[in-house]
């Protein structure tokens, strides 16, 4: 049947507000506060992040608010990794789903994605405010700048968990290296340190990771001059373009070999 | 209509691809009933797979003019944590339905009652069913795709079942797919044998049946190209 552009895309967008809702209900149910989990879930961890690095007095000595500081830092590794930790495994939970032809492996990793993504936001944005109304924290230096960052960061997130996401159809074993490789990578991201603060041959190795690029650029839009940032965002974007190109074609190939095992 | 051409399907398995189904070729018109007779093995869920576009072919072209079910009273979609009623909604979103004006009759179809409203994972078997043959029925399709497994449930359900789907909606396509001559000889005018992984045609429904209960002979004593 010859199915228009326009209605290809009112049928995607109705299947992956489909999936989302499901989602939602399945992951938090109706019970006491329901889906307010989706952002009170990752606030609390950026809470708890937050108050250990203040007592820690985690900011080696640098005029750095601390509590913006965590925010800040915590947020961005939430963006990255636990959107790639919900879309390890997406498509062997779902494969019952795709018999209803409208729902394909793509919509289901998009309906997780930006679940995430909404839940890590809202925990940000609620953080800010509420620090900011009790006046612990400053305003964003610049808000743009700030968007930007995060924008960048989740751009990264959504990229790297289609690739894994795909990749764990091809094997288990990369949901398995998923888990140390994000254990590692989060002391490495930037969120627990400004990349000002290492020598320059740490400097030179830890831009290599994209997410430390996102985490400076929003720190200089939250914090302005009071810190000296380093990042390049074009080396970021090329790093997320490939990503998102790798990531389409693993899971269109993760698509047509769905059940094939 | 719905064509296949030349399908085929081949499953990895750790002695390289195998092949489940072998250039399928297969044309079903609007309003037809056709009966899938085949074996255990015999590749029927791969083809249901492929009908549905739970998967895709290997090769081959499968071309929907229709538009086609889910496997009928396919429970396997359901989300244990969810309700009756969340199915529902579910199933609505996708297809892109308002849910509310079929309340009425799923409730009335499954008499689940309050049960509608609680979680699926503590419904019985049978109720699992009423409920996704309802769901089935909800949303109208040009073309069903009715999987064996459907004789679960007691006479009553099977009773309503039959009504709703052959009587009721016996304007539309049906692909009849079981091991079970008797109810393919009750609902089709017309029958194709799934033999390892062919598709093979016959024009009289009587030929359909010897061929298959020879192909159910210790040795298929029919040997064909």
């Amino acid at each position: 049947m010859a199915t228009t552009f326009m209605r290809s895309l009112a049928i995607q967008r109705r299947v992956i507000w489909a999936l989302m809702m499901r989602e939602v209900i399945t992951r938090f149910g109706r019970e006491n506060i329901g889906v307010l989990w989706l952002f009170g879930e990752p606030m609390l961890f950026t809470l708890g992040v937050a108050a250990l690095w203040t007592a820690a007095g985690f900011s080696h000595g640098s005029n750095l608010p601390i509590v913006a500081f965590a925010i800040t830092g915590y947020s961005s590794v939430l963006m990255w990794r636990n959107t790639v930790g919900r879309c390890t495994g997406a498509v062997q939970g779902n494969m019952n789903l795709l018999y209803h032809r409208n729902v394909r492996v793509i919509d289901v990793f998009i309906s997780r994605i930006v679940l995430e993504m909404a839940g890590a936001t809202a925990s940000f944005i609620v953080l800010l405010l509420l620090f900011w109304g009790i006046g612990w924290i400053q305003a964003p230096d610049d808000m743009l700048l700030v968007a930007a960052g995060w924008l960048m960061l989740a751009w990264f997130g959504a990229a790297l968990a289609m690739v894994v996401g795909a990749a764990t159809t091809y094997s288990e074993i990369i949901d398995r290296l998923w888990h140390p490789t994000a254990y590692l990578l989060f002391p490495l991201s930037g969120a627990a340190f400004m990349v000002d603060w290492l020598t320059p041959a740490m400097q030179r190795a830890v831009l290599l990771l994209p997410m430390v690029h996102g985490v400076e650029l929003m720190r200089e839009g939250y914090f302005g001059r009071i810190v000296r940032t380093h990042y390049d965002i074009s080396y970021m974007a090329s790093i997320n373009l490939a990503l998102t190109i790798i990531g389409l074609f693993l899971l269109r190939d993760a698509s047509r070999r769905v059940g094939s095992k | 209509m719905i064509e296949l051409q030349s399908v085929s399907k081949d499953y990895h398995t750790r002695r390289g691809p195998r092949r489940v189904l072998d250039k399928v070729t297969l044309r079903l018109e609007r309003g037809q009933h056709l009966g899938i007779l085949g074996r255990n093995g015999a590749g029927k869920s791969t083809l249901i797979r492929l009908l549905s576009g739970a998967e895709l072919p290997s090769s081959g072209r499968i071309h929907r003019g229709m538009s086609v079910s889910w496997p009928l009273a396919f429970t396997g979609a359901f989300q244990p944590h969810l309700t009756g009623i969340d199915n529902l909604r579910f199933i609505c979103r996708v297809y892109g339905v308002d849910w509310k004006p079929l309340l009425p009759f799923i409730e009335e179809f499954t008499e689940l009652g309050l049960y509608l409203r609680e979680p699926v994972v503590h419904y019985s078997s049978g109720m699992m069913m009423r409920l996704a043959f309802a769901l089935s029925m909800a949303i109208e399709f040009d073309c069903f795709l009715i999987d064996e497994g459907l004789a679960v449930g007691d006479a009553r359900f099977g009773r309503r079942c039959h009504v709703e789907l052959f009587e009721k909606r016996n304007d539309r396509s049906f692909i009849l797919v079981s091991h079970d001559p008797t109810i393919i000889r009750a609902y089709c005018e017309q029958a194709c044998v799934l033999h390892e992984g062919r598709l093979l045609h016959f024009d009289q429904l009587e030929d359909a049946y010897a061929f298959y209960d020879s192909t159910m002979q210790p040795i298929p004593a029919v040997q064909f190209d």
